[in-house]
């Protein structure tokens, strides 16, 4: 058990400073934008919750949160159950583990901007090896910057191969966890690779794999950069995300009012959501523990 | 055995290919680039990179990425290990709901922060300076490595500090000589999540720098538009963006699964 001890404030008190300082000011300044209305010149007026009643009422909005929600949908559908089946396949000790984890953790290292610029050459229809696989050798017609499904299954393509192996090495760390003697004990039961699966690895793989998950929806739900350079949320407004469109409101057309409004409601949305997840693996955690105790 | 290893053999092909797309365009002529498609360069030239390295206006893009991001590591485990200690040990008022704000500001979308960030270290007169980007890094950087050493200090038993304080050590010789050595891994996997997203990150140090502490992607960025369409060199400059993440993660190599599952195995 932990120790009462309210001095350890103390030892909180730099982060608290250092994060608040990042956090709030910021923050406050978006809160005081969403409110009021300005047409440059530091001149602001009072709006009320005007902005909000339009972001929530406007189509443009509903529409950038439908693909956002559908984009980080088709990224957790792919990335969890690819990373698990990756994990499961891959050597437990020797010399090829760090081999494999050194080369797989390579896309997480590379700069978001650079990302976007690797993946727009690699896709670009006649001299990019994507695309010209595509175009020259499956003889599919693939162009991203003229056709949306084209775009999309590129920007998916993206982040499958940017972040699959967060969710391998979070999975791997579940797995190498579990003592040899759980599978000789399966072995001398007739256990299936199935029943292994279900009962011993995937229960030994819940908490990370809540981590990887709270992580990828974090991340892919923020989403900004890589698609931004890739598409620049084309062709027309078919990769337009919430952070492009955001952007897109607050710098392209310096409506800081609405932006910041619009900033709150998205903010809020991801807050829900990552709470949810963070109860559910703190029940669990919980859970876990009190099995050790009784 | 034997085929079981194919799936990491093609993953770990296919998670190449772009990489190698970038590095073989580093090493085209511009007009080779833009003349058709080639699997090897045909005529091989190193000419980008040279343009790089000669050029101030490229190399001290990097420079200046190095410099706040191991500003921005040294901030970040400083301040985070003795609050992921107190969040590992002790029951305080405020514990759990403090711990989740720290996370929430890892949710908090960067793009919304921009135009505020620009204003708040403008005013407090850091902007352009290498100090604001690693202070504007700490917002994702410190709550991330307070969850890392969290996790890795609550693995360390409770018993090694209690026996401590029974033979008699302070509490700051203890922790830096006896705990500190216990969770050298957790550091070191610490540091090295505070690298990678400080080095990854661009938009928040594009938007706090102007001149003097310009990080390599918004050199970048200018290139690509300035210059016509300089592929060769985009490629170049790309490809060096890659080595300094490649050459840290050589050291963290063997806690590398367990730093991913943030110390919570």
């Amino acid at each position: 058990m932990k120790t009462e001890n309210q001095k350890a404030w103390f030892f909180v008190l730099p982060v608290l400073i250092l994060v608040a300082f990042n956090a709030i000011i910021p923050m406050m300044t978006v809160v005081n934008y969403s409110v009021q209305e300005t047409f440059g010149d530091n001149l602001f007026f009072w709006e009320g919750l005007t902005w909000f009643e339009q972001i929530l009422n406007s189509e443009r909005f509903h529409n950038a949160l439908g693909r956002q929600f559908f984009f980080t949908f088709m990224i957790l559908i792919i990335e969890i159950p690819l990373g698990i089946a990756i994990a499961l396949s891959m050597p437990r000790k020797g010399f090829w583990v760090p081999v494999c984890l050194i080369l797989m953790s390579l896309p997480m290292l590379i700069p978001w901007n650079v990302v976007g610029a690797m993946w727009n050459i690699f896709a670009l229809p006649d001299i990019g090896l994507l695309g010209y696989f595509f175009n020259h050798v499956l003889g599919i017609n693939y162009d991203m910057t003229q056709d949306p499904t084209a775009a999309w299954i590129t920007i998916i393509a993206m982040d499958v191969w940017h972040w699959t192996s967060l969710v391998v090495l979070l999975a791997y760390a579940g797995l190498v966890s579990i003592p040899d003697a759980y599978y000789q004990a399966a072995k001398i039961d007739g256990a299936s690779n199935w029943s292994v699966f279900r009962f011993i690895q995937l229960p030994k793989m819940k908490n990370v794999l809540t981590i990887a998950i709270l992580l990828r929806f974090m991340d892919s739900f923020n989403i900004y950069t890589e698609p931004f350079v890739l598409t620049g949320g084309g062709p027309g407004n078919s990769t337009t995300f919430l952070s492009i469109d955001l952007v897109k409101i607050a710098l392209g057309q310096f409506d800081l009012g609405p932006a910041a409004a619009m900033s709150l409601i998205y903010f809020a949305i991801t807050l829900l959501v990552s709470w949810l997840f963070y109860t559910l693996m703190n029940r669990e955690n919980l859970n876990d523990y009190e099995e050790v105790e009784h | 055995m034997k085929k079981r290893s194919i799936v990491p053999i093609v993953y770990i092909f296919l998670l190449m290919l772009p990489i190698y797309w970038l590095v073989t365009m580093s090493f085209k002529p511009t007009n080779e680039i833009l003349a058709g498609f080639s699997l090897f360069p045909q005529s091989f030239t190193t000419e980008a990179y040279e343009t790089i390295f000669t050029d101030p206006t490229w190399y001290w893009g990097y420079i200046n990425s190095i410099i706040y991001v191991s500003l921005n590591m040294v901030i970040s485990v400083c301040v985070a290990l003795p609050a992921a200690y107190a969040f590992s040990r002790y029951r305080f008022l405020g514990d759990k709901t403090l711990f989740f704000w720290l996370l929430t500001n890892k949710m908090a979308p960067i793009a919304v922060f921009a135009l505020p960030f620009f204003q708040l270290y403008s005013a407090v007169g850091l902007f352009d300076t290498h100090l604001a980007v690693a202070l504007a890094h700490c917002i994702f950087n410190i709550p991330l490595a307070v969850w890392i050493l969290e996790g890795f200090m609550s693995s360390v038993p409770k018993e090694l500090d209690e026996t401590a304080y029974v033979d008699g050590y302070s509490f700051w010789h203890f922790f830096l000589s006896i705990f500190l050595p216990n969770i050298k891994a957790g550091v070191g996997v610490a540091a090295f999540f505070c690298f990678m997203f400080s080095w990854v990150e661009l938009l928040l140090a594009k938007t706090l720098t102007a001149v003097a502490a310009k990080p390599i992607v918004a050199t970048m960025t200018k290139t690509a538009s300035s210059a016509g369409y300089e592929l060769g060199l985009l490629a170049a400059a790309g490809t060096l963006t890659i080595i300094p993440g490649a050459i840290v993660i050589y050291f963290v190599r063997n806690y590398i699964a367990k730093g991913f599952a943030m110390g919570r195995v």
